[in-house]
């Protein structure tokens, strides 16, 4: 079984899944987030088509107070 | 100018208009209430925020943005954290897809003492994101050289430091800082290092156009009534700046006539 680091934690995932997929499978859907996969960019209109593959680095974030 | 008509004198970044000349950060504040009483209490209509990785366990829902939405303000993301120019485009790139801004406070750090921007990714990023439509406020050094080739990237407006970020000390190099604005007509806004609304009022005098600052206000015993003193301070220096300050002169002049002087004889 494939694995990924979210958020640098590593979590098992499902042959053929995709950012979307992963956002449910991980708690995320309907929330205000941005998403990087191994350090570049992925716009929301692309999660859909992003194949996910083995030790895949995905960064999830929101937003929180900055100076 | 009328003195009394505010509209009158106004910031002006990438040609949008903004009443107010304080940008206030958002992060520190020991409750959410007290940065939202906080930003009401400054008066500041641009206010800055980041993006931070946060897990599904952690997960405060969406209880932050709604806070930071409530506030009215206009949002500037920042790119706080990043090393190289490729971290600062892809989080600029993540923070306008979800804040919906073209906004970006652009900061590459170089170094992790004093966190120093540093100058050589800071000017490929702000190429790189002017290119792709960013309205870049570019957190720099006072470095003259470096801030000439800011320009020349495309960026409208520079955010030169007084200190470094967090220190508090105020405006460390003035020779720099005063060299800036003699050399620059972009709009100038000191961001980071200032400790105290007479050092915000300082950077007004010396025709800055504004200042961006956050831990001041946070950490202070009272930040409201803070963020509301560096309102009026920097409303001061503006005044004061705008009026126009009187030569130094190294001896005494007396104020009152010295004609007419009671008790003195030839």
């Amino acid at each position: 079984m494939p694995s990924v680091l979210i958020n640098n934690t590593p979590t098992s995932i499902k042959d053929d899944c995709n950012l979307q997929q992963l956002i449910t499978i991980a708690g995320y859907e309907n929330q205000r987030i941005a998403i990087a996969l191994n350090g570049e960019f992925i716009p929301k209109a692309q999660y859909s088509n992003t194949q996910l593959n083995h030790n895949d680095a995905i960064d999830i974030v929101k937003p929180i107070g900055g100076g | 100018m009328n003195p009394t008509d505010k509209s009158a004198d106004t910031l002006k970044l990438y040609n949008e208009t903004f009443e107010s000349r304080f940008l206030l950060g958002t992060a520190l504040y020991r409750s959410p209430l007290e940065m939202s009483d906080s930003i009401k209490a400054s008066g500041s209509q641009f206010i800055t925020l980041s993006l931070r990785q946060q897990n599904p366990e952690q997960n405060d829902g969406d209880a932050f943005w709604q806070l930071i939405r409530d506030t009215g303000c206009k949002l500037l993301p920042n790119t706080a954290g990043c090393r190289s120019a490729k971290e600062a485009i892809n989080l600029a790139e993540m923070s306008r897809e979800l804040f919906d801004t073209p906004w970006i406070k652009l900061e590459v750090i170089g170094d992790d003492y004093n966190l120093q921007p540093d100058p050589f990714e800071l000017v490929i990023a702000a190429t790189e994101l002017i290119k792709r439509g960013f309205k870049v406020l570019p957190y720099c050094t006072d470095d003259l050289v470096l801030c000439l080739r800011l320009l020349d990237a495309g960026c409208e407006a520079l955010m030169p430091w007084g200190a470094p970020i967090g220190t508090g000390r105020g405006l460390m190099n003035k020779y720099q800082l005063k060299t800036l604005r003699e050399r620059i007509s972009e709009p100038l806004i000191i961001d980071a290092g200032l400790g105290s609304p007479s050092q915000a009022a300082a950077a007004l005098e010396m025709g800055f156009d504004g200042v961006l600052l956050n831990t001041a206000v946070a950490k202070a015993d009272n930040p409201v009534l803070m963020a509301r003193a560096f309102a009026l301070a920097i409303e001061a220096g503006r005044s004061g700046y705008l009026a126009g300050l009187m030569l130094q002169r190294q001896t005494a002049s007396p104020s009152t006539p010295v004609l007419g002087q009671p008790f003195w004889h030839q």
